[in-house]
């Protein structure tokens, strides 16, 4: 009797497997990354200490309200959240030593020599209880963008690139230069009811 | 001398797929690769709200998630329809939150406790009262890194 050829195996019906498998990642996957916006909190407070009363020159913060409404009040007038980027960029930058804006002092940078920094200077963002996420959302978002675009600013200005292209040490100059100061107050509930 | 052929139809012969699955199977690799399955089921309707400077969250062992939002329809009749918070799988209490966060650093490797992320998962529409006394709960908890959750604005509608 003649040995029997083992047949091969048919590996047509593979390609549908792979197929039925394919079909249930793509619909399974969510590829979006998560994204956000990256705050840091202050340190805590001892419970039994009162809270500390930091003297801060006037003229060194810039004060955004945000009531229940969703309005914002900037250092004393309305304003739409379209413009408090701009607000925020000449505030922090201070080009003309203005009195009413925060104070520059000389300081030593890598890459830049002696430059005068607006380092004192603290923005200080205040809500109600009842404003609603997204405003508050928007406006940590124009803060952000308004320091993102310093730096990218004085990025391109100094060594002609993008501030994201910098390497490390660059960035860091730039960041002493511009450092990013957004403080949260203690809550506090600006009339209104709970 | 020119050879003769014969004058036989010429067959074009069948195309191969044995190569198929193969291509198959590393397109289904990427795809296994790339997916990021869901971590929970949202208990709670979570639309996150638009940003434009946003940041990748880098490492996700590194991340935990707290979500707040309204209880979706099924839940409304047991928890009604006023925000409430979600700790991975469950509805929690904001007292819990302290708790949840140090037994979450501590489950961690030594070395990267310090590097804990929480991530604020909230709906858009939600108050800013109970966010701030998350945020005050992850302060008493030694959490300071945050991270608002928030999807890429295409376009400017104030």
């Amino acid at each position: 009797m003649a040995k029997r050829k083992c047949p091969e195996i048919n590996a047509s019906s593979m390609a549908d497997i792979a197929f039925l498998l394919l079909i249930f990642f793509l619909v399974t996957t969510t590829m979006s990354v998560d994204k956000g916006l990256s705050r840091r909190l202050p340190q805590p407070l001892p419970p039994d200490m009162e809270k500390p009363s930091v003297e801060v020159n006037k003229r060194n913060t810039f004060i955004v309200l945000l009531n229940s409404n969703n309005q914002l009040l900037v250092q004393g007038e309305f304003l739409n959240v379209k413009d408090l980027r701009e607000k925020a960029k000449t505030f922090i930058k201070n080009e003309f030593n203005d009195p009413n804006m925060p104070v520059r002092k000389p300081m030593e940078v890598d890459y830049f020599g002696t430059v005068e920094v607006t380092k004192d200077h603290i923005i200080s963002l205040q809500n109600d209880r009842m404003t609603q996420y997204q405003a508050y959302i928007e406006v940590q978002n124009e803060l952000v963008a308004a320091y993102n675009e310093l730096r990218d600013e004085l990025s391109r200005a100094k060594f002609g690139i993008a501030y994201e292209a910098l390497d490390e040490d660059r960035q860091k100059a730039i960041q002493t230069i511009y450092p990013q100061k957004i403080s949260e107050a203690e809550p506090k509930n600006y009339g209104g009811k709970k | 001398m020119a050879k003769i052929r014969k004058a036989g139809k010429k067959e074009v012969p069948a195309l191969s797929t044995s190569s198929l699955p193969d291509l198959i199977f590393s397109l289904l690799f990427f795809f296994m690769v790339a997916t990021s399955m869901k971590e929970v089921t949202y208990m709670v309707e979570i639309r996150v709200p638009e940003a434009t400077e946003l940041q990748k969250l880098e490492k996700k062992s590194l991340v935990r998630y707290i979500y707040m939002g309204t209880p979706q329809r099924e839940y409304q009749k047991a928890y009604g329809t006023e925000t409430r918070i979600q700790l991975d799988d469950a509805f929690a209490d904001i007292r819990q939150l302290e708790d949840y966060v140090v037994r979450e650093r501590s489950a961690m490797k030594e070395d990267e406790q310090s590097l804990l992320t929480i991530s604020i998962k909230a709906d858009k529409d939600t108050k800013m009262g109970i966010v701030t006394d998350v945020k005050q709960a992850l302060r008493r908890a030694y959490a300071l890194k945050i991270n608002y959750a928030a999807s890429q604005r295409t376009e400017y509608h104030p």
